[in-house]
């Protein structure tokens, strides 16, 4: 990529200056920007590449987002085929050490199942109704981000890699190294989780007056 | 027969790999009897569909 900086050779041009105006929302897409990257690829220098250049190619377009919720939506859709492409090719090179706790982690689903291995009676998953409904809904997706921000950073990065990137099971195992049944456990464990929040904090919010 | 662990977690793999004739049996069989995996063999399958849909929100720009 060029020596150019995001924010240097746009002052003369009218059509992105409503992006580059307010200071706040851009470090704060940038932040959030640099959050994802720097999980998925674990290099912050890579991470920090990424992100400049797909902000750099959504700037550079600005004028065609109506607001700035089309332009985060396109700029991380830019930045997932560059983690994408970056997974891809650098397979194995990412430390798989700090991705495998999983006996900390058991000790956590006892909560959930008994000796036997069935639901505890407070945490049996409960009917959703219609949940699909709920997609059209931008509070729900509030509430979406805030379990995927829940989940633990190693968790999350495998279950992006897989439902968000699109990646397949042994292109992430080949990508943090791990082996695919380490890979089941934590794809398992994140979606548990995020399902357990989702109920928590939207299907059954509001049906617990008592 | 399967229990709600392994039940969730092979609704889980499912979501990864195709599942044997012998697997889909026991899940079969346990849903019959536990609402609460029920319940989780659907929400799994939502939760991909809610994956899909916030990645493919993200990728349309608003023309």
């Amino acid at each position: 990529m060029s020596g150019t900086t995001f924010t240097g050779d746009h002052a003369a041009d009218p059509s992105s200056a409503w992006v580059l105006r307010d200071e706040s929302f851009l470090a704060a897409l940038r932040g959030q920007m640099l959050r994802f990257a720097s999980l998925q690829l674990s290099d912050s220098q890579l991470a920090e590449d990424a992100v400049q250049e797909a902000l750099i190619g959504a700037l550079r377009n600005a004028e065609s987002f109506s607001g700035q919720a089309a332009l985060k939506t396109w700029v991380f859709a830019i930045l997932r085929h560059k983690i994408a492409d970056i997974l891809r090719q650098r397979m194995r090179l990412v430390d798989a050490s700090s991705l495998l706790r999983e006996e900390e982690e058991d000790e956590d689903f006892s909560v959930l199942f008994d000796r036997s291995g069935h639901w505890q009676v407070d945490e049996r998953p409960a009917a959703w109704g219609n949940p699909h409904e709920s997609l059209r809904e931008r509070e729900f997706w509030q509430v979406f981000e805030v379990c995927l921000e829940n989940l633990p950073a190693n968790q999350a990065r495998v279950f992006m890699m897989r439902e968000f990137v699109e990646l397949e099971s042994d292109e992430i195992c080949a990508a943090v190294g791990v082996s695919v049944s380490n890979l089941n456990v934590m794809l398992y464990r994140a979606r548990v989780r995020l399902r357990e929040c989702l109920e928590n904090r939207w299907f059954l919010d509001g049906e617990r007056a008592c | 027969m399967l229990n709600c662990r392994e039940a969730t977690r092979l609704y889980s793999e499912a979501r990864e790999r195709e599942l044997t004739f012998k697997e889909r049996a026991l899940l079969r069989m346990h849903i019959a009897m536990c609402s609460g995996c029920r319940n989780f063999g659907e929400q799994m399958a939502f939760l991909r569909d809610a994956m899909r849909a916030y990645a493919k929100g993200r990728d349309e720009k608003d023309k």
